[in-house]
């Protein structure tokens, strides 16, 4: 199991602290998150929270962690929101290229190879946990999890980012294979708001998006619609 | 809760660790793991007993190092024995908590150990309290620590209840410290369980091999 656990990435701070603007204007963005990607027959459920934070500073309570490489490939973006979004563009150009080539819909495991050859290569300089998930004709719904520095591996579920290292009870306990879409989506949104209570890097709103041969179904969960869960 | 992140600094043997107490409809289930570590790299003992009784129907369960740990109990142990004594009745769970929060608090610089305590009483019945790194006193009616417990907080959250039955509670217990267990490389053996109710005090130990399984195992 190797899905990243977080840590934000902070830049140098140039000068020594001034008291003329707050300490958060010198960090650098990360994308301290939760994340997640499930498996089911016919496709995959993916999720993740909203919040993009610089130090203490939230610079985004509405982030979209959830990218979109092809039609039928997504990924969820945790670690630097510099360092993946590049990544992110990069791959998308080269899977578009190479589908053209192909004149084929492509396979999700090209785009998580794609991923995984960038994120290895300069492994010194990023810091980028994503998980690639989508659809395709030939395996059908599939998860690949390319945690920091730069591994590869199928997962039927998998979760990302600071506020993952929660959930991984939960996780283990309520995952069962052969789920429906529904269910997939209850316990990622479930999942999603366990993890978002107790990490300070997670927050927002839920974002949950459904892929498989039909196309890409997204929905959001805001406040008052998350699963509640506090009894203490 | 504190989350125990200072395990990996801790120096010479460590309960890198999952330790955990619930209340629930008339008692108090309290229970850990049993793998005590040098460094996150040497499996020291694999059967260590850290659910370590303080009176009748008080025990308490250690995090962190394993000789400030046991350091503790045992000055905890005479202070709340001679406590007893004195009071000529049997001690208040809160007031075992104290004692152990007044020795954290006083010794923070040299002591590297947080404790959950459990018990019943006849004042307030079944109890729980988690006493930190730095000697903080709080009451809760479910606590988790250790290194092990960062893997279970959304399970906790989600699947304990307040007033649940014995034998609901048991099973909510066996199963977060098995996924603990599961996830943290630090954290593992055997289940050690205590059930504190007014009648008395019930040991069960659950032994690796009959621990649930969870569906990637």
């Amino acid at each position: 199991m190797a899905a990243a656990t977080m840590m934000p990435y902070f830049g140098q701070q140039m000068s020594s602290k001034s008291e003329l603007v707050p300490d958060w204007t010198s960090q650098e963005v990360s994308t301290g998150t939760t994340i997640m990607a499930v498996e089911y027959d016919g496709g995959v459920v993916i999720g993740a929270d909203s919040r993009t934070t610089t130090g203490a500073y939230i610079a985004n309570r509405v982030t979209d962690k959830l990218t979109p490489i092809h039609d039928r490939i997504f990924c969820c973006r945790s670690g630097s929101a510099a360092d993946t979004q590049a990544i992110a563009d990069v791959v998308t150009y080269q899977l578009g290229f190479h589908s053209i080539e192909l004149d084929e819909p492509p396979l999700v495991e090209t785009a998580a190879n794609l991923f995984r050859a960038s994120c290895y290569r300069y492994r010194e300089e990023l810091t980028a946990g994503i998980l690639v998930a989508g659809w395709d004709r030939r395996k059908g719904g599939q998860v690949y999890c390319v945690p920091i520095g730069g591994m590869l591996v199928r997962q039927p579920v998998s979760v990302g980012g600071s506020g993952s290292s929660y959930i991984y009870g939960f996780m283990d306990s309520n995952y069962k294979t052969s789920m429906t879409k529904d269910q997939c989506l209850e316990l990622t949104a479930s999942a999603l708001s366990l993890a978002m209570e107790r990490d300070g890097s997670s927050g927002g709103v839920v974002r949950l998006a459904s892929i498989s041969e039909d196309g890409v179904e997204r929905r959001v969960l805001l406040g008052d619609q998350l699963p509640k869960f506090s009894t203490h | 809760m504190e989350k125990r992140s200072a395990d990996s600094q801790v120096k010479g043997v460590s309960t890198g660790t999952t330790i955990l107490a619930a209340t629930f409809n008339g008692g108090v289930v309290i229970g850990s793991d049993s793998r005590a570590s040098i460094g996150g790299e040497y499996v020291s003992s694999k059967t260590i007993n850290k659910v370590i009784q303080v009176h009748d129907q008080i025990f308490c369960c250690m995090a962190g190092s394993l000789a400030d740990a046991q350091a503790v109990t045992k000055a905890a142990k005479y202070r709340l024995s001679f406590h007893s004594v004195q009071m000529e009745t049997p001690p208040l769970v809160i007031a075992a908590a104290s004692v152990l929060q007044e020795l954290c608090y006083k010794n923070k610089e040299e002591l590297q150990a947080g404790f959950i305590t459990a018990g019943w009483d006849r004042k307030k019945g079944p109890q729980v309290y988690v006493v930190s790194l730095g000697g903080m006193l709080i009451g809760q009616p479910v606590t988790i620590g250790g290194s092990g417990s960062t893997y279970i907080y959304g399970y906790v959250d989600a699947k304990y209840k307040p007033n649940m039955s014995r034998e609901e509670c048991l099973q909510f217990a066996t199963n977060a410290l098995a996924l603990a267990m599961g996830r943290d490389n630090v954290s593992g053996g055997v289940a050690h369980l205590v059930v504190i109710t007014e009648t008395g005090v019930e040991h069960v130990v659950v032994p690796g091999n009959k621990l649930p399984k969870f569906h990637n195992e």
